[in-house]
């Protein structure tokens, strides 16, 4: 190894991270983004053109026709992807890019149920053409509830036409959902490790959370430098000022905690990142729509699309407690 | 993104660890508390010790990232941290490294590196906290030396140090940042008296220092007369560093012995407090990984930290508040007892939001220096 490497992004990494939030404003402005408000269904064209510039194939080797990078690259994609709101099963096809055919160059699109939860919800089902479900596989946890120990671990795909499912009406406009009533666990899938897929799952999915922590901090301060109220910038306001400087403090711990944990890949730094991203994205959608004030109340302000994403990530592939009670684990294991 | 270290890095951690593992079972005992002559001569036989082995100045000329590793070391081994030393090695000392002519330099800097004088500061003042840019202390200039009158307060280590690095008001009429000066006062000059000050702790870490026509020579001023504000600003960067490096390798230590103890008094078994020292687990964590990019960054960049030296201290700050009353939680009744080590730290913990710049200042500085937001009260 030459020279101190550090604990900072690379020139490459940084280049990787501006390439992507430039083809996402040009391809998914603001417009689009109200459009898939009305129509979330991703944008088959666009997920292929994703898939040419490699957002799927990221991590797969150069020989397999992929990118040959790793964890931390693919967390700084899905960091720009959380940023933009882009709708899709982005975690599904990223993590499965290597194990289900035409998902890599984004002509097929697949989905990834996590089996132990109740209920067990589907993203996009409509705009699937195949889902995977897993079972077992999350970290053992010392006590509480949520362990999966004793459990069958495996992951079974299945074309989405023979998933029974039934209706569920999602919070967020922009992730529609359904329920999986009964899944034939008949098709294994081979290649990737249930575990592994799950620990993925929740450090790019955190990564999202990131993006979208950031996001709102971007949009609270550009309001609060704007508006004015008792003729003055309600930015200029201490009350004001304190929400937003503890915005970026959410976001900045959230962000160390999680490029680290794309580094060492341990369980128990992947679980620490998601707590602090799913913090980081809620508490600062919450705040920024506070900052602004009743606008942040109506249904055209991008505020509220944020905050409900923020939630449906925040329960996905890990919640807090389960990831509270295996980092307590650690501290006596 | 790497964490890994250089060979070089581990190098000096290896040979750290070797000088350590020898040097610390020859310490003699730490002294009492209240004894400050016994702590400065304790403090200083330590620096000594670093300067025989080369590891004095760690502090100014090592790169941050060897820097970092001699703290997390130092911390790791229960080494004494710079004690006495703090303020020559942290905050005055690099101000004249940077800002001293060649004489002040050799006047000054080899004796904080020996372990042979001690500093104080005397920046605060009653009236002057947060605001400290509103100091009233005033220096007079009369021939070769400024007479100084005024008060300075939470001053560390004025019982026993040999100079007082002082702010004072020069130009009372200039704009207030454009009127003060940076004077190194040596503390046995007449006019000084110094009353120690209680904490609510109980321990005298501090003390109020009266100054009733010091004459402190002229050539003890470092930087252009009124130009100390400038002068400080340089010291007070180094604080916000790699100041706590230490003190978050050993939050993550305490953190583990509470768990520990939760699990043996029976304690684990509340869900609630369990989580909680779970999520504690995640942030010092994240805090220790925010050290490192800070770091990283300082190393990439050169230079001081950046303004993300207030983020940090922001959350930290409050986390090791966060720490000491979970710490309780497990004590139980044992937390009411004064002897109890992490009641002690609980106390002083209280001082960590308001010290070196209070939360509220420090979210200021991120709202209006590094997120843009417009000046305003």
């Amino acid at each position: 190894m030459t020279g101190p490497v550090r604990f900072q992004l690379t020139d490459e990494q940084r280049a990787l991270k501006n390439a992507t939030r430039e083809l996402l404003a040009a391809r998914f402005d603001r417009d689009r983004l109200r459009a898939a408000v009305g129509d979330p269904a991703p944008d088959r064209a666009l997920w292929r053109e994703l898939g040419a510039a490699g957002f799927f194939a990221l991590r797969l080797p150069e020989e397999a026709g992929g990118v040959g990078l790793g964890l931390p690259e693919a967390v700084l994609v899905f960091e720009e992807a959380g940023r933009a709101l882009l709708p899709g099963p982005l975690v599904a096809c990223q993590l499965l890019a290597g194990a289900v055919d035409g998902v890599a160059d984004g002509e097929r699109i697949v989905g990834l149920c996590d089996g132990d939860r109740e209920p067990v919800l589907w993203e996009h089902p409509c705009a699937c053409d195949e889902l995977i479900l897993l079972e077992g596989g999350a970290p053992d946890l010392a006590h509480g509830p949520g362990g999966a120990q004793g459990r069958t671990v495996g992951a079974y795909r299945s074309v989405a036409g023979k998933v029974s499912r039934a209706p569920f009406a999602s919070v967020d406009p922009l992730t529609p959902l359904a329920r999986v009533t009964d899944h034939p666990r008949t098709t294994p899938l081979n290649g990737p490790d249930v575990t592994r897929l799950r620990r993925e799952a929740a450090l790019l999915t955190a990564a999202q959370q990131l993006g979208s922590a950031l996001r709102t901090v971007e949009m609270a301060v550009g309001h609060a430098r704007v508006r004015t109220q008792f003729g003055a910038p309600i930015g200029s306001f201490q009350a004001v000022k304190h929400l937003c400087a503890q915005m970026l403090v959410r976001a900045e711990i959230a962000r160390s905690a999680l490029y680290a944990a794309s580094v060492t890949d341990e369980a128990t730094d992947v679980a620490g990142a998601k707590l602090l991203a799913d913090e980081a994205a809620v508490r600062n959608a919450r705040d920024c729509l506070q900052i602004h004030g009743g606008t942040g109340f109506t249904w055209e302000a991008d505020v509220h699309l944020h905050l409900k994403r923020a939630w449906l990530r925040a329960g996905s592939w890990g919640t807090a407690g389960e990831a509270e009670e295996l980092l307590a684990a650690q501290l006596v294991g | 993104m790497d964490l890994a270290y250089t060979e070089e890095e581990e190098d000096f951690r290896a040979r750290l660890r070797g000088w350590l593992a020898g040097v610390l079972p020859t310490l003699p005992a730490r002294p009492d508390p209240l004894d400050w002559p016994g702590r400065r001569a304790y403090d200083t036989a330590w620096q000594r010790r670093l300067y025989d082995a080369g590891y004095a100045d760690v502090h100014w000329e090592a790169a941050p990232t060897l820097r970092l590793i001699f703290l997390e070391e130092s911390e790791r081994a229960g080494a004494p941290y710079v004690g006495a030393n703090f303020v020559g090695l942290l905050h005055a000392g690099p101000t004249i490294a940077a800002e001293g002519t060649e004489a002040q330099k050799r006047r000054w800097l080899p004796p904080v590196l020996r372990g042979e004088e001690i500093w104080c500061q005397g920046f605060s003042e009653p009236e002057a906290g947060s605001d400290l840019a509103s100091l009233r202390t005033r220096a007079v200039r009369d021939g070769d030396a400024y007479v100084v009158t005024g008060t300075k307060i939470w001053t560390s280590h004025a019982e026993v140090a040999d100079w007082c690095e002082l702010l004072v008001r020069t130009d009372p009429a200039a704009p207030r940042h454009r009127g003060i000066t940076w004077l190194a006062m040596p503390m046995d000059a007449p006019g000084i008296t110094v009353r120690p000050l209680r904490t609510l702790a109980g321990s005298a870490e501090f003390a109020e220092m009266f100054l009733d026509e010091v004459r402190v020579p002229a050539d003890c001023r470092v930087g252009a007369e009124n130009d100390g504000w400038r002068v400080t600003m340089v010291t007070l960067s180094f604080e916000r560093g790699t100041a706590f490096v230490g003190e978050v390798v050993a939050c993550r230590r305490v953190l583990t012995e509470v768990a520990r103890r939760a699990r043996a008094n029976g304690r684990w078994d509340d869900a609630v407090l369990r989580r909680r020292l779970g999520r504690l687990n995640a942030e010092f964590a994240a805090l220790w990984r925010l050290t490192q990019w800070n770091v990283s960054e300082a190393q990439l960049r050169g230079g001081g930290p950046g303004t993300g030296g207030s983020v940090f201290k922001l959350r930290y700050s409050h986390a090791r508040q966060e720490l000491y009353d979970a710490a309780a939680e497990v004590l139980g009744a044992g937390a009411w007892d004064a002897d109890e080590e992490w009641t002690a730290d609980r106390l002083s913990s209280l001082s960590y939001t308001i010290a070196a710049g209070t939360s509220q200042v420090q979210q200021n500085i991120i709202a209006e220096r590094i997120l843009g937001l417009p000046k305003g009260r």
